[in-house]
């Protein structure tokens, strides 16, 4: 295909993958490691599904002589081990790397509840900052969420930076987020928690300076998300 | 042949099953001598009273798709809301109740129905004999299907309806959250359907295991009777755990007992472990049933035999333990340790492996056959692409990082409307078209079917293929409106418009359906050519199936070939020479003939007692506690009077089943169809009872620590009442084994001392349950094992009457046999109730 043929075609399947809250977008490590493996196993996919459309196709005809072990044991059982193994594989690989860890990183707060959300950090003179649908975090290092629920189970997600955790009364449960640069990103409940589910959003925004500094309404750090 | 008081022990496996040729007679006297026997009765009453397995497989396959039909129209409101960003078609607890409704009339109404329907109407064809095992139990469950299922659509026309999703969470399902009666008509509702589930289970257990035609071994079976066996197993062992969820939360929700709240000792995890122990299986369960049809279908299709039986027969069994290793999967972002995140991502990854071992079968079955595009493998192909696409996006959903990304998105909408559309949705279309000349008679009107099988794969394909992409932007499942996403309109715009086109081509399936059955030609009978057994038999099917039960001669040819030999009674058991239902029971390995089984006739018994469970169900709804109480007592009377049913009466000595072969009645042997089916039911409540012992252990141990309140219980007391419980238990299973009326009478007593002793303790010794988890689980294990024990004692007392009748003597056991099997589950619940509630204490 020519160039020119090619960008025609991409331009419109990568707008299709556009959005604020689009996987395919990741805007930090963790989401981009995710996006990633989501590419490789979609092409496995593809290929598996053609492989078995064309033995499909290649049955009608004649009867053949066939090996019941070459189907059942070889395909079946060899065949799928394989490329099962792999995938599992990279997918041990992919969450060893985006999980919590001990490593002094920065720690928030979520507070889920019907239906919002209060964010929690700490400000430069160790004092608790409380924000309501609005959650303050460093761009460009790891960010540890504490996510706890007042009534309900939810779930906090912010699709470009990291995968989703479910909040759960009489639980603390945490997970790591990562934006690559300053900026506001957006985030969605992800558990269905009633009548005001769908309205559930709350939003992100990544500073440069952390603790940041929320008494000015200064936008130097508060530049667009990048794309 | 055999002694009719000593269990038959079965001959060693190198001697083949012989039977001599039955005279051959008028195959027309024998078919009304036989139908005047095994028809239903005339008119309305007929139907009531029916409990033949062709008329209810096929009215539980009817009542299925027109549920299937509700929950298709349920969806069209959800794509029509969806269709634009901020649709203003329903408001959105409307909107909750139609998705909640959506998903529980087509896991519980539609689909789980319709394979126990399918299975109730094919297996005793298939399997050479002339009914299920249990009759009136198979009319019992389809009567609560029925009722359970227009409870809920009677809550969804009130404005009433279930609207916490299908799979209710707690704590938004809970009494704070959901006040109302819409959780309850779900728990209740659902637990009166699958009454029907567990009692098919048993009974398709049963069957498979013991009325094959003789000589059929277990290891030569039709796949399909292979798959049945592996799906009712996996049934007895997967409902249980949602009927104890169910149950607990009900409790929770109507008389305060904390089960799943934190802020009582309680964990909502605690429900989403018993949800998905059964929710995973059940989707295999749904699966299974399809893949048998399409192993059936495909070699038919193909002109061969099936490639790979034993290693397909190995993927069965691997599926059915594999699939209840798994269920952690659909938690993976509730916060669960690393370790076990890897486990259950490494197991639902491994459970792609049986699965692949038999698509690849049968398409070696393809390759090695001549396939013919008649209609049903237009809807095979049709399963091949969806099912596999629907299977690898599975896959992708088991690996850990990937899931934290797409769970509870339009990604996983779409994957699971691959896998059930393409691994039972089209597996039963195919199977429809196959077998409705049996059911009907009549050939089909040609060109309908392949255009309605075209529409539906562009309509589905249309709908959900995008949705794939609709879920990785970030569509979450469950909500009415996304103002804020203007990216997701065309997407979703596409998905509903097509999504019409679906239900068009649905339609006009079902539009085929109906025109073949009215308006088509007569069919000849055995027009795909099969060589199974259930193309042996005049078409439509007769209500008997067989003139006389087929025999290895039989077995060795194809269908063409022993039609006409059995229709001349030249089989086993020809015709009803006694005026009753008899059919012939075989031994579970090599399938040698044991005894006769005395079937009962048609009896309204079964809607009876399906309508007092249903008044119990109603007066629960209504809150009326007390009353729903008292009305369980009708539907004891009933059950005891439903147990004379079975009790022995008219000719009992031996019956010539073929000229060298007389056997006894099921009277006067062990082990009894029915004793198999308390042994089946057993598995299941066994379950039960595991279930609530994983609920005391996952609150004890896994639950983050809440000090539960000091209990009240004085110590020498409550051990010296559990002791005596434990005695008195122990002694009546033992005493039970005495088959004299002295020994059960003392049974009895024992029981009752017991029933007394745990009923002091619940009184003046255990905590009021609604203050912390652990007293509330301590009263749920009190409850059940009390209500196993009174059982117990109403048993003994039915056995006491039946030998002041005079029922029981040397080579009769009556329902003694009942006894000492139930005694003995009970005494063993008891035991290890008291030893893990005794444990908690020490621990604690």
């Amino acid at each position: 295909m020519t160039r020119p043929a090619l960008f025609l075609l991409a331009t419109p399947l990568l707008a299709a993958c556009d959005g604020p809250l689009s996987t395919l977008r990741p805007s930090g490590p963790i989401a981009a490691d995710i996006a990633f493996l989501w590419w490789v196993m979609l092409a496995g996919a593809v290929l598996i599904t053609v492989f078995v459309l064309v033995l499909l196709v290649l049955a009608f005809g004649a009867p053949r002589r066939v090996q019941a072990r070459a189907w059942t044991h070889g395909l079946g059982l060899w065949f799928s081990l394989v490329i099962l193994s792999a995938v599992l594989g990279a997918g041990l690989w992919v969450g060893e790397r985006i999980l919590p860890r001990d490593d002094g990183a920065v720690t928030v707060q979520a507070h889920a509840f019907q239906w919002g959300w209060e964010f929690t950090h700490t400000d430069a003179d160790g004092q608790e900052v409380q924000t309501a649908n609005l959650l303050h975090i460093p761009a460009g290092q790891p960010v540890d969420v504490l996510i706890t629920s007042e009534d309900v189970i939810h779930s906090f997600w912010v699709p470009q930076l990291a995968g989703k955790m479910d909040a759960i009364p009489g639980r603390t449960n945490r997970t790591r987020i990562e934006a690559n640069a300053p900026g506001a990103y957006e985030g969605l409940c992800a558990e269905f928690c009633g009548i005001g589910h769908a309205r559930m959003r709350f939003s992100v925004q990544a500073h440069t300076d952390w603790p940041p500094d929320l008494s000015e309404d200064d936008d130097t750090d508060m530049q667009e998300g990048a794309p | 042949m055999t002694d009719a008081t000593t269990p038959t022990v079965a001959p060693e496996r190198a001697a083949p099953v012989t039977l001599a040729r039955n005279p051959s007679q008028r195959a027309l006297g024998l078919h009304r001598e036989l139908t005047r026997v095994w028809r239903n009765d005339r008119g309305l009453w007929g139907q009531i009273t029916a409990v033949n397995h062709t008329t209810l497989g096929l009215r539980f396959m009817g009542t299925a798709l027109i549920f299937f039909a509700i929950g298709g129209i349920l969806s069209m409101l959800i794509r029509t809301q969806l269709a634009t960003h901020e649709g203003a078609f329903l408001d959105t607890d409307l909107y909750n109740q139609i998705f909640t409704m959506h998903g529980s009339i087509m896991m519980f109404l539609f689909a789980i129905p319709m394979l126990e329907g399918l299975g109730i109407w094919l297996l005793p064809k298939l399997l050479g004999t002339r009914d299920m095992a249990f009759p009136r139990l198979t009319a019992l469950g389809y009567w609560c299907y029925l009722f359970g299922g227009l409870i809920m659509l009677t809550a969804l026309l009130f404005g009433v309806a279930p609207h916490d999703g299908w799979f209710m969470y707690t704590p938004l399902s809970d009494a704070t959250h959901s006040p109302g009666i819409n959780a309850d008509v779900w728990l209740l509702g659902v637990t009166f359907v699958e009454i029907s589930a567990v009692a098919a289970a048993v009974e398709i257990t049963v069957t498979i295991l013991r009325q094959r035609a003789p000589g059929m071994r277990l290891t030569e079976m039709p796949l399909f009777a292979w798959y049945m066996l592996g799906t009712s197993v996996m049934m007895l062992v997967g409902f249980p755990p949602l009927i104890a969820g169910s149950v607990l939360l009900e409790l929770e929700r109507a008389f305060g007992w904390p089960f799943f709240d934190p802020t009582r000792g309680g964990d909502p995890l605690l429900w989403q472990h018993l949800f998905w122990l059964f929710g995973h299986p059940e989707v295999y369960i749904i699966f299974l049933p399809a893949a048998g049809a399409m192993s059936m279908i495909i070699p038919v299709m193909c002109r061969t035999t099936i490639l790979g039986y034993g290693a397909i027969v190995a993927a069965i069994l691997a599926l059915v333990f594999l699939s209840f290793g798994l269920w952690v999967h659909h938690m993976f972002t509730v916060g669960i340790p690393h370790m076990a995140l890897a486990f259950f991502s490494a197991a639902s990854v491994l459970v792609a492996v049986p699965t692949a071992v038999q698509v690849f079968a049968w398409i070696g079955t393809m390759w090695k056959g001549r396939p013919e595009m008649h209609l049903p493998m237009y809807h095979i192909l049709g399963f091949f692409l969806t099912f596999v696409m629907g299977g690898l996006t599975g896959v992708m959903l088991a690996i850990v990082p990937f899931n934290w990304q797409a769970h509870d998105t339009a990604f996983v909408t779409a994957h699971l409307h691959y896998v059930l559309i393409g691994g039972f949705v089209f597996p039963m279309m195919a199977a429809a078209t196959y077998w409705l000349p049996l059911i009907s008679g009549k050939r089909r009107i040609k060109g309908l079917g392949e255009a309605a099988f075209w529409v539906i794969l562009l309509g589905f394909h249309g709908t959900f293929f995008i949705m794939h992409l609709t879920g990785l932007l970030g569509m979450p499942r469950r909500i009415d409106v996304y103002p804020d996403n203007p990216e997701w309109v065309w997407l979703n715009l596409t998905s509903s418009i097509f999504s019409f086109v679906l239900t068009i081509g649905f339609a006009m399936f079902v539009l085929d359906l109906i025109l073949q059955v009215t308006l088509g030609k007569r069919e000849r009978r055995d027009p795909w050519r099969a060589p199974t057994l259930d193309w042996a038999m005049p078409i439509p099917s007769p209500s008997y199936n067989f003139a006389s039960i087929p025999t290895p001669q039989h077995l060795g040819h194809t269908a063409r070939n022993a039609v006409l030999s059995l229709a001349r009674g030249e089989g086993a058991l020809p015709g009803a020479p006694k005026g009753r239902r008899e059919l012939l029971v075989t031994s579970v390995g090599d399938a040698q003939p044991h005894h006769v089984a005395l079937l009962p006739g048609n009896t309204a018994l079964p809607l009876g007692l399906s309508a007092s469970i249903g008044v119990f169900v109603l007066l629960m709804l209504a809150g009326q506690y007390a009353l729903a109480g008292l009305a369980l007592v009708p539907v004891a009377m009933l059950i005891w009077v439903w147990a004379r049913g079975m009790a022995p009466a008219g000719d009992l000595g031996r019956v010539l089943v073929a000229p060298d072969l007389r056997l006894p009645v099921h009277h006067r042997v062990h082990p009894s169809l029915g004793r198999t089916g308390l042994s089946a039911f057993l598995v299941a409540n066994g379950t039960l009872f595991v279930s609530l012992m994983f609920g005391v252990a996952f609150l004890s141990v896994v639950t983050p620590a809440s000090v539960p309140p000091v209990a009240g219980a004085q110590t020498l007391s409550s051990a010296l009442g559990l002791g005596l419980i434990a005695i008195a238990l122990a002694l009546a299973a033992g005493v039970a084994r005495t088959p004299t009326r002295g020994a059960v009478a003392l049974t009895l007593g024992l029981n009752l001392v017991a029933l007394l002793a745990l009923l002091w303790l619940a009184f003046s010794q255990m905590d009021d349950p609604t203050r912390h988890a652990r007293d509330a689980l301590r009263a749920v294990v009190a409850g059940y094992v009390g209500l196993h024990i009174l059982a117990a004692a109403a048993m003994a007392a039915f056995v006491l009457d039946q030998f002041r009748r005079g029922e029981i003597d040397a080579q009769t056991q009556g329902a003694l046999s009942a006894l000492q099997l139930w005694q003995g589950f009970t005494t063993a619940v008891a035991l290890i109730s008291v030893l893990v509630l005794g444990a908690q204490v020490v621990l604690s």
